[in-house]
């Protein structure tokens, strides 16, 4: 299989009062061409920086890339200009955002957002356009298309305006999806369809995705292969199967066990409800501090991913 | 598809007319008000219809005839009825009707501040958009700079700091005045509307049109400085803020280019705040054109105020306050109307 995303040795900072905090340091990171890579980790390990990374959207300052390459069809983005940049999204790479409610413009119809996009990606004509904009309703299924791009954003419900914005996503026949935990702001009797609606899209168009999440079984729907984010570094890596079904790092242990399950009587939070210490440590293992497992060696050395059978990885000196 | 838009005409429709109805209650309230504190303020307006050589019979004939004789709120309910069939009076001084005199010297004022704050949006909003965009780099630091300056030198001096320049100095631009005086000799002045600019234009006399634009300059920039500064100034804050916003991140990732991004996408949700400010300077300013107006000879309506107030001429002072309060309700209605365009206020 080809890589159609491979990342190396990048490096993202946010400087901030107190100083240079470092968000994301991934070594090695690739995504193969068709395939569905999810990134599970808890808010602020830096998924949604690593989606903006991809595209050039980060704020800055305060972020910046200290080092790096981000390949995307062999050519490095992070070397592209932002017109070079402009070519590239919604084209070939298109996001998925995790809160319906503010990812719309709100003095715009729907139909004026999606015509435009639609107008400017494609070339099209405002008649085909909006043509193009109803077939694009019908495949994200929601019913009455012309009246639903007639409303402005306020005017639909969370469900409605996520399903846009996935309609946004697959407007323009990106190769490349990230979806930034689309159902994260969503109820949850309209997660599973919006989630069900995500992984029939990504079937039909056999697009390749990134997917984020925070939930590991829910990611596992949709993905083929997961890597477990803490504090901006991958702590396990593998099949979905390798990682759900066995578990290596604590890490991913602990965050298996605070999902809430129906039989379980007691959820077991002592462990993820430590809470993470404000500042890295200046050596050693990143999970450390709230690691109940840990020995001397974890407060000296950082541990780097290692083989542990099949395409699965984990970083842990254990 | 306008289903969402056909729905919300006539609730629009709506809107204006209730705010009309209040519009009305304003005016009525600023009439009652206004006459009377200028009677209950001692002066003597028989005496000074009549002027300073009268016998006091002749100010006694002039009192019955102005129905001064009569109790005030008679007066006042006397005044309201003719107010309604446009008469507001006669000037005590001059003796002419006042709503003649409104009618001379308003058109030059209404031209001047209307064309100035035109002009003041057309390029304080770029100036505001390009400093947002550019924040903290050195363009934004110019506009600041030239924000801050224009909104906090006084008018007066700008004014004549202009006239120093391009008049004396650099001898381009006449000093004052609305037209030279041998165009006003030799050529017939058209007069459709009273704005000159727009009735020389109507006809077609561009001698005229091109005297009256080098004359409209001086005291154009004078009045725009001000509003420029707001603009800009608004407009730099409320798009900032606009900037960091979702919408506008998720429309650079749909590749969109950065203008459409920045002139329709952000601008179009920071212009509330902008056209707010910008309609009440224009209220503002109408009435406070004073200043300039003196300084540029400007056949306005500037010195009729201050004449009318040190003289106490009640019929003017309160003609030119009713005017006032006519145009802070119209551009109220018109600053709301536009705000309300934006889909997410509830009418």
């Amino acid at each position: 299989m080809t890589e159609l995303l491979k990342i190396e040795n990048l490096k993202v900072n946010f400087r901030t009062f107190e100083g240079v905090t470092n968000v994301l340091n991934l070594e090695s990171l690739s995504v193969a061409k068709g395939e569905s890579f999810g990134l599970v980790g808890e808010s602020g390990a830096g998924k949604t920086t690593l989606a903006y990374t991809i595209l050039k959207l980060l704020p800055i300052p305060p972020a910046f890339v200290e080092s790096g390459v981000i390949n995307f069809e062999g050519e490095n983005l992070l070397k592209k200009s932002e017109g070079e940049m402009q070519k590239i999204r919604g084209k070939k790479v298109s996001m998925i955002f995790q809160d319906p409610m503010s990812t719309l413009n709100p003095v715009f119809t729907t139909g004026q957002q999606i015509t435009r996009v639609l107008q400017h990606n494609q070339g099209l004509h405002k008649a085909q356009a909006k043509k193009r904009a109803v077939e694009l309703m019908n495949l994200v299924k929601l019913p009455d298309p012309e009246n639903i791009l007639s409303k402005y954003p306020h005017e639909l419900s969370g469900g409605q305006r996520q399903r846009i914005i996935i309609a946004l996503a697959f407007s323009c026949g990106a190769q490349f999806l990230i979806a930034d935990e689309p159902t994260r702001n969503l109820d949850v009797t309209i997660q599973a369809g919006v989630l069900q609606l995500i992984a029939e899209l990504i079937r039909e168009t056999n697009v390749t995705v990134l997917f984020i999440g925070n939930n590991l079984e829910l990611v596992s729907l949709i993905c083929d292969r997961v890597g477990i984010l803490h504090r901006g570094q991958l702590v396990e890596l593998g099949s979905i199967k390798e990682v759900a079904k066995h578990p290596a790092h604590p890490y991913t242990l602990t965050l298996l066990r605070a999902i809430p399950k129906e039989k379980r009587e007691k959820i077991d939070l002592t462990q993820i409800a430590l809470k993470a210490e404000e500042r890295l440590a200046e050596k050693g293992c990143r999970y450390a501090g709230r690691c109940l497992k840990k020995e001397k060696i974890c407060l000296e050395e950082e541990p780097a991913l290692k083989h542990i059978g099949g395409t699965h990885y984990i970083a842990c000196h254990l | 598809m306008p289903s969402a838009r056909v729905e919300r005409k006539p609730k629009m429709l709506k809107f204006i007319l209730k705010r009309l109805a209040l519009g009305v209650l304003v005016i009525l309230g600023v009439v009652i008000v206004t006459f009377i504190m200028t009677r209950v303020v001692p002066s003597n307006p028989a005496a000074q219809w009549v002027g300073p050589r009268a016998t006091p019979e002749q100010i006694q004939a002039a009192k019955r005839e102005l129905g001064l004789d009569q109790p005030l709120y008679i007066q006042l309910g006397i005044y309201i009825k003719n107010l309604f069939t446009g008469n507001l009076g006669k000037s005590l001084k001059t003796h002419q009707p006042v709503i003649e005199e409104l009618k001379n010297y308003l058109p030059a004022t209404i031209e001047l501040v209307l064309l100035s704050t035109v002009i003041a949006a057309l390029i304080g909003l770029p100036l505001g958009v390009i400093s947002a965009k550019k924040k903290d780099r050195w363009l934004d630091h110019f506009s600041r700079f030239f924000s801050v300056g224009a909104v906090s030198l006084p008018t007066f001096w700008v004014g004549l700091f202009l006239q120093l320049i391009f008049y004396r100095w650099l001898g381009v631009l006449p000093l004052g005045g609305e037209l030279s005086t041998n165009i006003k000799l030799f050529y017939q002045v058209p007069h459709v509307t009273g704005f000159l600019l727009l009735d020389s234009l109507i006809t077609g006399n561009m001698v005229i049109f091109k005297d009256a634009l080098l004359h409209f300059i001086l005291p154009g920039i004078t009045v725009a400085l001000y509003p420029i500064g707001l603009v800009a100034r608004m407009t730099r804050s409320a798009l900032l803020e606009i900037l960091g916003e979702d919408y506008i991140r998720a429309a650079r990732s749909y590749g969109l280019p950065e203008s459409t991004v920045l002139w329709s996408y952000a601008l179009k949700n920071s212009l509330g705040p902008t056209i707010t400010v910008l309609t009440l300077s224009i209220g503002y300013t109408l009435t406070n054109t004073f200043l300039i107006e003196a300084i540029f000879s400007w056949p306005g309506i500037g010195s009729y105020i201050a004449t009318s107030i040190l003289s106490l001429d009640y019929p003017a002072i309160m003609g030119v306050t009713i005017f006032a309060a006519l145009a802070y309700v119209v551009l109220n209605l018109i600053a709301d109307i536009i705000i309300a365009l934006d889909p997410r206020v509830r009418l």
